[in-house]
């Protein structure tokens, strides 16, 4: 059974009417619940859990304390490339979108590297658009290898591949994949993404599951909140990180929530998720996955991520560029969209110490790879 | 109608019933009709499968039960799948209840020759139900190797001791992706109550009706045990709560 048969056996607007029609003595149920069901998981996603957003919060904190500790992850994005043939309507990194256009090369790739890792990140996250002609599976190979005695974990963030692509970034060091089907609502989906690779839905759902087979170690799912209704695309997210708990069992999950973010291209989102409902959707996911990372990148606001902390995150970035070679060169002119949170590692380090939080900068070996 | 599959094969009873141990067939049987199980197993190496004679399976009637083979006695995977596939070829249907149980005083199953044995069932086509220890990643290993269910123990058989494994089987309840089957161990009714109402998908009982003064009517309490357990399950039971008192307000940010 893969993911898109769990997901195809729930009608979104049915489940929509499910979510809406819960009512606060489903919410106390849930809250009470060692394990969440499928109906707790709606519940605390309801209307009428924004009542119990404190106790919701206090649970989530106890279980991310128990199963974590008072730890944060730190990870740095890297990003290779902004070129792109999809359309994503969304996204800074357009096809149609005039923006400068780069691809890094080895050296230049090193040299964005070297400062991640004179910061002391030892946790790095390598992105890029989907432009098979610049950037395409060999030559993210040809990265990861030149990078992996910089790191000991490298995980990437690009377009969706068939299982041999994984296999064969694994084998070059890569351990993790993020990958966000941006809106689990397919013709949404269909209209968020008028052209290119990444109009195949199904692909790109099936991603984390071929990466799975090909023994992927960490796998990041998650919706792109400002896109589809957030009860609705926070449900199947849980779903699709429950599913892939059960059936891809020997993979560590995370998941994240990036709200839309400005961006060029001027796109405005569809659905705005408040920061009311944000706190409520990561809460929720907590209580649903009480050992999955839960990751929370400079998109948010220096104010709100201090407030978040707490609730569940496990996972942080900090100081992050969001064009290639932002870091040496210190140009953001390709960036894919304006981060929010500005600060540099040390004062994001600062600040978690200042909460009794430890940063952890490795978590990870790279003598786990053959 | 609240109904279980396995293998594509739909049960309306969640309860199993074992052959051994009955002081006589009538007994057997008794317990069995008292039950209203639809699956029984029966130990191959106690049956002539070729004999049409064959004094335990003339009281089991095939049409009303299927017939579950079980490769009891079976001290490594070799021995186990030798038996399946020898019930198989006297004409039973391809289910066999996979046991590998070398140690013969408490009867606990070896968990590698019953993988092993497993993916070998598997290949050749029978729908295997393994019969395992407590241990969820075994669980795991096992429905990647594609049985159809998996069947922790509750204690070590005949021991009548109940849902000893309680934590453990509810870690592999909470991650299974095929039905679970809690077998052995459950000496009372409450006991099949309490796997059910942990969410079991099906219990399977034998000694508890075998040593029963009156089978039938034991039958029947585990009838009703595992149909209370189930709609309890269903129904939603009432959670113990843990109220944990707020240190400091976590979402005043919210309000300001």
């Amino acid at each position: 059974m893969n993911f898109q048969q769990t997901l195809d056996s729930y009608n979104l607007a049915e489940v929509e009417a499910r979510i809406a029609a819960k009512r606060s003595a489903d919410v106390e149920a849930a809250l009470a619940a060692a394990h969440l069901g499928i109906d707790d998981f709606m519940a605390l996603l309801s209307p009428a859990a924004a009542a119990y957003i404190e106790p919701m919060a206090q649970r989530a904190h106890q279980l991310t304390v128990q199963r974590f500790g008072k730890t944060i992850l730190m990870y740095a994005p890297l990003y290779l490339s902004n070129e792109c043939t999809n359309g994503c309507r969304y996204c800074g990194f357009n096809a149609h979108n005039k923006v400068p256009r780069r691809t890094l090369t080895l050296d230049e790739t090193e040299a964005e590297a070297r400062v991640l890792h004179d910061r002391g990140f030892r946790h790095l996250l390598l992105v890029t658009g989907e432009a098979p002609r610049a950037a395409d599976t060999d030559y993210l190979t040809a990265a990861v290898a030149r990078l992996r005695p910089l790191f000991s974990s490298i995980s990437i963030e690009v377009y969706p591949m068939e299982e041999s692509g994984y296999r064969q970034v694994i084998d070059a060091g890569v351990d993790g994949l993020t990958i966000y089907q941006e809106t689990y609502d397919r013709a949404l989906y269909a209209e968020m993404h008028p052209f290119g690779k990444k109009r195949d839905f199904a692909f790109r759902l099936r991603a984390p599951e071929h990466a799975a087979a090909a023994g992927m170690r960490r796998i990041g799912v998650g919706a792109l909140l400002g896109l589809g209704k957030f009860r609705v695309e926070a449900f199947c997210t849980g779903l699709h990180a429950l599913h892939l708990a059960r059936h891809c069992w020997r993979t560590h999950l995370t998941v994240s929530f990036p709200r839309m973010r400005p961006a060029d291209g001027g796109f405005q989102p569809l659905n705005p998720v408040s920061d009311h409902d944000f706190v409520q959707l990561i809460c929720a996911l907590r209580l649903l996955l009480p050992d999955a990372g839960l990751v929370l990148s400079t998109r948010e606001s220096a104010q709100l991520r201090d407030n978040l902390l707490p609730l569940g995150i496990t996972q942080m970035s900090a100081g992050s560029c969001t064009s290639p070679g932002g870091y040496a060169e210190k140009d953001e002119s390709g960036r894919q969209f304006v981060i929010d949170d500005d600060r540099t590692h040390t004062e994001v380090e600062a600040m978690l110490r200042s909460r009794g939080y430890d940063p952890v900068w490795k978590d990870w070996d790279s003598a786990f790879h053959a | 109608m609240d109904t279980l599959t396995i293998a594509n094969r739909t049960f309306r009873s969640r309860l199993m019933v074992g052959t051994g141990k009955f002081s006589s067939n009538a007994a057997m049987v008794a317990a069995m009709e008292g039950s209203g199980c639809e699956i029984v197993t029966v130990a191959l190496r106690r049956v002539d499968v070729d004999n049409p004679h064959d004094s335990i399976l003339t009281h089991i009637d095939r049409e009303k039960y299927l017939l579950l083979p079980n490769t009891s006695g079976a001290r490594d995977a070799e021995e186990a799948v030798r038996l399946a596939r020898l019930a198989r070829a006297a004409g039973c249907e391809p289910w066999v209840k996979l046991e590998v149980t070398p140690d013969p005083f408490y009867l606990l199953p070896d968990p590698i020759e019953t993988l092993k044995a497993a993916e070998i069932l598997v290949k050749d086509g029978f729908v295997v139900l393994p019969y395992i220890n407590a241990d969820p990643v075994l669980a795991k290993r096992l429905q990647e190797a594609g049985t159809a269910t998996v069947m922790p123990l509750g204690a070590p058989i005949g021991t009548n001791k109940g849902v000893r494994t309680r934590d453990s089987i509810a870690i592999i309840i909470e991650q299974a992706i095929v039905p679970v089957v809690v077998d052995a161990g459950l000496g009372a009714p409450s006991h099949a109550a309490e796997a059910m109402e942990m969410g079991a998908d099906a219990v399977l009982v034998n000694t508890a009706l075998a040593v029963a003064r009156d089978p039938g009517a034991m039958g029947q309490a585990f009838r009703k045990g595992v149909e209370a357990g189930r709609e309890a399950y269903l129904a939603g039971l009432g959670r113990q709560q843990e109220r944990a008192e707020a240190s400091s307000p976590l979402t005043g940010f919210l309000h300001n």
